[in-house]
């Protein structure tokens, strides 16, 4: 199977911070919703998340919004540290994947994830009814005491390469929409292959808005944000 | 002259000066030294065995206290793994507790044992014979409470195989790029080891024991002691075995913190990301593991009667070894935080949260406990030498030195690059809990182990004094020592 390096793009002047890739996520990816005690002690699970920041002194303050998810890096510091290859890297995707079967929750990935984007199961999830009607068959429901995160929606990336294959043609670039970026109501996300050299997020970067967060501890995220000039929520 | 008279008789009975200064010098040293105070092994083997004995009301309620504890720690860690990690109060960025703290801890305690056992074996210093066994049950039993914690800490303690290279058919190993399997190998190299030297040093106290008792109980310290009879050939291997196990325990008890230390620092997590954790660990270790000894020292002495063996002069040297450690790690401390501090990068905006934010409660208290009280005490040889001073010193240091565990592990990993990702941590009942019937485990090993096994290395004891002799020099009766090797 070919190879492919799933990137993602996020136009941080697009984002409204009106979550719908949150709920999104939680539908497809059998994310359990943290309760009100829970996300007080700093547990919220959300495999995306909208990190919400202020700047300025009221009454003149500026929202920004990132959302933040699995950078899916290239040199993740979470895969060497895992004592049984429950996070590694996989080949074929460019994705650093979680195996929750092989999982013994050491959280160590989580700790040494400079992103936070890791997710450690608590409790076993709960989904109340009929809540339990709506999960979604193609994703694993997690156990207390693994470690899961964003997956880039491996799922659909897996069904369309497989449907791809049979029909003996490559991954078309926007075949495969991840559920985040299928619900964002203002176009915030582009994603595609970045080894395609015709896909939109290889035309896309490199360009002048583009940095990607916490660049500078070489962890080489495929994930690309946006953001240009002072351009703020309500301008 | 005294030698020569001194050749013809055995150890225990001292020459007699028939000089009356001569006989207080005499006098004088056998009150202050327990080398130079021999008696005779049946009356110094009785005053030991009568130690073993003391099962009095007061030992069996804390064994039942103890018990009681150890029983709350298993009913809890079921209960954790039953409902989830989340009866704990750790959470999204604070992934790693007391559970880990103590883990370090623990092993740190671990360390001093081995070290005062091994390395002032090797280097011959003679005030390590009585403590010596007692060193190395803290280290013994305190790597055995460390080795519960990555279990505790574990959300699938079931799952647990994953982490043990066995071969499969799957064909997976675990993943030895990961310093948790190099802490996990280090640690078991180290309990192996350790435990061989304290079990070489046991066997002439265990025959010992073995000649003093009938029944059933003769049956099995016959079987521990391996049938020492002490022939000087079964001495002579003794010491060959004690001197090679001790050659290989010191690097490896080097290898074992700093390994731990690697657990955080190979992490990039701004504040463990440090080159010095390995020796400021070490040191670390240390301290806290000969706060435990002199601690332990002052219980048993008590407890069991020892006061002819562990004598002042034992608290003096430990005390001067405590105070020596005690700058030692400021040194490192300071050398590791000042450099932090002064950078003031962005990301190391957990050292303002310990310095005026929500732990400085905490981070001043460990400054205290770990420097003022130490520091400002141990320099006076009437502090070193009093008991109540060095237990309440050594239990400041314990306090101190855990703080200083829990600050590493938790405190940083509240602060990191995103501050959307900041959250405080605060444990819940499940941590303290089983925090506290950790150390209860500890000490009802130990209570046990000391009515089990003669805590003081009695022929350890002989040894020393038959290797002491006096010489006249002038109006002055010196000791000397010869020295075998």
């Amino acid at each position: 199977m070919a190879e492919h390096k799933w990137t993602m793009i996020v136009d941080l002047d697009k984002c409204t911070g009106c979550q719908a890739c949150v709920v999104a996520c939680h539908a497809e990816n059998n994310v359990p919703t943290a309760s009100e005690t829970e996300v007080v002690r700093g547990r919220g699970l959300h495999w995306i998340r909208i990190e919400r920041y202020w700047e300025g002194e009221f009454p003149d303050v500026k929202a920004k919004f990132l959302p933040v998810f699995c950078q899916q890096c290239g040199s993740a510091p979470c895969e060497p540290v895992c004592p049984t290859y429950a996070s590694y890297h996989s080949q074929e995707e460019n994705l650093n994947v979680q195996v929750y079967n092989r999982c013994v929750g050491t959280r160590y990935c989580g700790n040494n994830c400079p992103y936070k984007v890791r997710y450690f199961n608590y409790y076993s999830p709960d989904f109340d009814e009929p809540l339990n009607q709506q999960l979604n068959p193609d994703v694993t429901v997690r156990s207390a005491g693994v470690m899961e995160k964003c997956t880039f929606c491996i799922q659909r990336i897996r069904r369309t390469a497989e449907t791809a294959n049979a029909e003996g043609r490559d991954i078309e670039d926007g075949e495969v929409v991840p559920a985040c970026v299928q619900a964002c109501p203002a176009d915030v996300f582009t994603f595609g292959d970045a080894y395609d050299p015709d896909s939109r997020v290889a035309q896309r970067v490199p360009q002048e808005r583009q940095f990607k967060l916490l660049e500078h501890m070489g962890t080489e995220p495929a994930v690309y944000y946006l953001k240009g000039g002072e351009t703020h929520v309500g301008e | 002259m005294l030698e020569s008279k001194a050749e013809n008789v055995p150890f225990w009975e001292p020459p007699v000066p028939e000089d009356e200064a001569l006989r207080q010098q005499v006098e004088h040293a056998r009150d202050e030294h327990l080398l130079l105070d021999p008696r005779p092994p049946a009356e110094t083997n009785a005053l030991m065995l009568a130690g073993m004995q003391r099962t009095g009301p007061v030992f069996w309620l804390l064994v039942v206290g103890l018990g009681g504890m150890v029983l709350a720690l298993l009913v809890t860690w079921f209960i954790q793994m039953n409902q989830g990690m989340g009866i704990t109060g750790l959470n999204r960025s604070v992934m790693w507790g007391p559970y880990i703290a103590n883990l370090v801890y623990f092993i740190g305690i671990g360390h001093a044992g081995t070290f005062i056992s091994a390395a002032l074996r090797l280097m011959r210093y003679d005030f390590r014979r009585p403590i010596a066994r007692a060193a190395e049950t803290v280290t013994l039993f305190g790597l055995a409470m460390a080795g519960l914690f990555p279990l505790i800490h574990l959300g699938r303690l079931w799952k647990l195989y994953y982490m043990i290279p066995i071969p499969t058919q799957r064909e997976l190993w675990p993943n030895f790029r990961s310093a948790l399997l190099w802490d996990a190998t280090a640690i078991t190299t180290y309990l192996i080891g350790s435990t061989l030297f304290l079990y070489a040093a046991l066997i002439p106290d265990l025959a010992m024991v073995r000649d003093h008792v009938t029944g059933i109980r003769r049956k099995i310290y016959g079987a521990l002691a391996l049938g020492w009879r002490g022939t000087e050939g079964e001495w002579h291997r003794l010491e060959t075995l004690s001197n090679i196990l001790g050659f290989i325990i010191i690097p490896v008890m080097f290898s074992v913190h700093t390994i731990v230390s690697w657990d955080f620092a190979m992490a990039i997590q701004p504040g463990w990301h440090s080159t010095i954790f390995g020796p400021f660990f070490i040191i670390g270790a240390l301290f806290s593991g000969v706060a435990a000894v002199i601690l332990i020292m002052v219980i048993i002495r008590k407890g069991m009667g020892l006061g002819y063996f562990i004598r002042e002069e034992h608290f003096n040297a430990m005390g001067i070894f405590l105070m020596i450690l005690s700058m030692a790690w400021v040194y490192f401390y300071f050398a590791e935080w000042i450099t932090n501090w002064y950078g003031n990068l962005p990301m190391e905006v957990a050292l303002q949260n310990m310095l005026t934010g929500e732990l400085a409660p905490l981070f001043y208290l460990m400054l205290f406990a770990n420097i003022i009280v130490p520091l400002g005490t141990l320099w006076s040889r009437r502090v070193r030498t009093s008991m109540p001073a060095m237990l309440v010193i050594a239990l400041f240091v314990q306090i101190g030195m855990y703080l200083e565990r829990v600050l590493i592990v938790s405190g940083f990993l509240s602060r990191n690059e995103l501050p959307f990702n900041w959250v405080n941590y605060t444990p819940r009942w499940p941590e303290l809990l089983i925090t506290v019937a950790t150390f209860a485990f500890l000490a009802l090993l130990y209570l046990v182990w000391t009515r089990v096994v003669p805590i003081i290395p009695v022929w350890e004891v002989y040894e020393g004094q038959a290797l002491q002799s006096r010489r006249r020099v002038g109006r002055a009766l010196l000791p000397t020592r010869s020295d075998p090797h």
